[in-house]
């Protein structure tokens, strides 16, 4: 376990709402650790529609999640404002001095005033294809990721999908394999075009074989994986394999928040809608993860709700202090710390 | 307005006078059918609204475009009639269309 970080606010979610609550309470001089499941900022914003336009941010007729993205980390760049991705979050409690610890999935350990969970529709996690009994195989025979190629050395390897992480760990575990099958839906690929072509190449010379199809069925016992059944165009086939690596995209899910003692209402977390609190004083909720009545998942929703949140999280954080609300028009303590007065 | 409808999985059919540039997601989920999530809320940024299109209607309603294509890759137990029913815009010529909710969605 690493040395604790000390800060004033962990923020779990790096999407457009967790992003600019960095600018809300930097104004109010809070320091911010933002984690993210992610390997970068932006959430569904950068990983579901980075080149959708959006049309209902205010005074930007149009502007897409990548843009976005990026004009608010130019707005929150003054605060240092410090990022922990690839990460998510496992453990959570209160502490005795009233401040809270939170831990990652890497053992990292950090400690806040006030925790505000930012998170959207949940961490992004690999999507299960619903084939019959997979579960029963999944950390034994069935994968969702890679962490050590090693591990998939002198197996026999099933990969499914179409994108570049399918591609990629095709081409990339082939070498170490005893065969590599791979089985997409259609002849045309997602993936870089020259991983395809690369691909193919080696399905022409026989040192992996392409199949287009679907997985139906997985046969073995006991978490070992012997075969699975492919529907392609020309019925039925057998392959045998004993690892299944799916790529089927990511999905959202609220994940182990789930077990923090939060009070939820149908997966959302309950706030109150004078500091968008949680039942847990200290710990906050804004943007598309909360729910109150009238609540709208809306970018701009999220914004009002940190700007809210900062104002009690500011007299948590500095109890003796008087807040000062001040505008970033005419206050020159604001705009220093913007480091434009 | 134009009649849809959109069979649920267990057989539970819904009748529904939709509005013309309307999706049938749209109309999928203000009638609370059973069985489409629309998780990206129609931005074809996921496979969850899948529905496959009544053999008498795949003509008329067309082909995904390939953005479509490239999501249906996420949708499960894809056929060749499967198109993502937040890509269907309800117009005049769909009077009538029927479309079937899968098992389940991605």
């Amino acid at each position: 376990m690493t040395t604790p970080i000390e800060t004033d606010v962990v923020i779990i979610g790096a999407g457009p709402v967790g992003l600019f609550a960095v600018f809300e309470l930097g104004l109010y001089d809070l320091k911010c650790h933002l984690i993210d499941i992610l390997d970068r900022p932006g959430g569904q914003c950068a990983e579901l529609y980075p080149e959708k336009p959006i049309y209902d941010i205010p005074a930007w007729p149009m502007i897409t999640g990548q843009d976005l993205t990026e004009k608010l980390l130019e707005q929150i760049e003054p605060f240092h404002p410090e990022f922990h991705f690839n990460r998510m979050v496992t453990g959570f409690k209160k502490r005795d001095d009233g401040r809270f610890e939170v831990v990652t999935d890497e053992n990292e350990v950090l400690i806040a005033k006030a925790v505000v969970i930012a998170a959207g529709g949940g961490s992004f996690q690999p999507k299960r294809p619903p084939v019959p009994g997979i579960e029963a195989y999944e950390d034994t025979s069935v994968f969702y990721s890679v962490r050590r190629i090693e591990d998939f050395r002198g197996q026999d390897l099933l990969i499914v999908g179409g994108g570049d992480s399918a591609l990629d760990w095709t081409l990339n575990l082939q070498p170490v394999a005893k065969s590599v099958t791979l089985v997409h839906r259609r002849p045309e690929f997602r993936a870089a075009p020259d991983s395809v072509n690369k691909m193919f190449a080696l399905n022409e010379k026989g040192e992996l074989d392409f199949q287009v199809g679907q997985v139906k069925e997985l046969k073995g016992a006991d978490g070992k994986l012997e075969a699975a059944v492919i529907k392609g165009p020309d019925g039925d086939v057998e392959v045998a394999c004993t690892r299944l690596l799916p790529f089927f995209g990511l999905t959202m899910k609220l994940g182990p928040i789930a077990d923090w003692g939060l009070n939820l209402h149908e997966n959302l977390i309950e706030v109150d809608t004078e500091k968008f609190e949680t039942n847990i004083p200290g710990v906050f909720a804004i943007g598309d993860i909360n729910w109150y009545p009238g609540k709208l998942k809306l970018i701009l929703s999220g914004f009002h709700e940190a700007a809210l949140m900062t104002q009690a999280v500011k007299r948590i954080v500095s109890p003796d202090e008087k807040v000062v609300f001040q505008y970033t028009t005419s206050s020159t303590n604001l705009q220093k710390k913007l480091g434009v007065a | 307005m134009t009649k849809l409808s959109i069979v649920a999985f267990d057989g539970t059919r819904f009748d529904i006078d939709a509005e013309n540039g309307s999706t049938v997601m749209e109309n999928a989920i203000r009638n609370s059918v059973p069985g489409i999530e629309a998780e990206c809320g129609g931005a074809c940024a996921c496979a969850t609204c899948h529905v496959y299109v009544d053999d008498a209607w795949t003509e008329i309603v067309g082909a995904p475009e390939p953005m479509e294509e490239d999501m249906l890759d996420f949708a499960f137990d894809v056929r060749p009639t499967s198109r993502l029913s937040c890509q269907i815009k309800v117009r005049d010529e769909l009077d009538g269309l029927v479309v079937r909710v899968p098992e389940r969605q991605a």
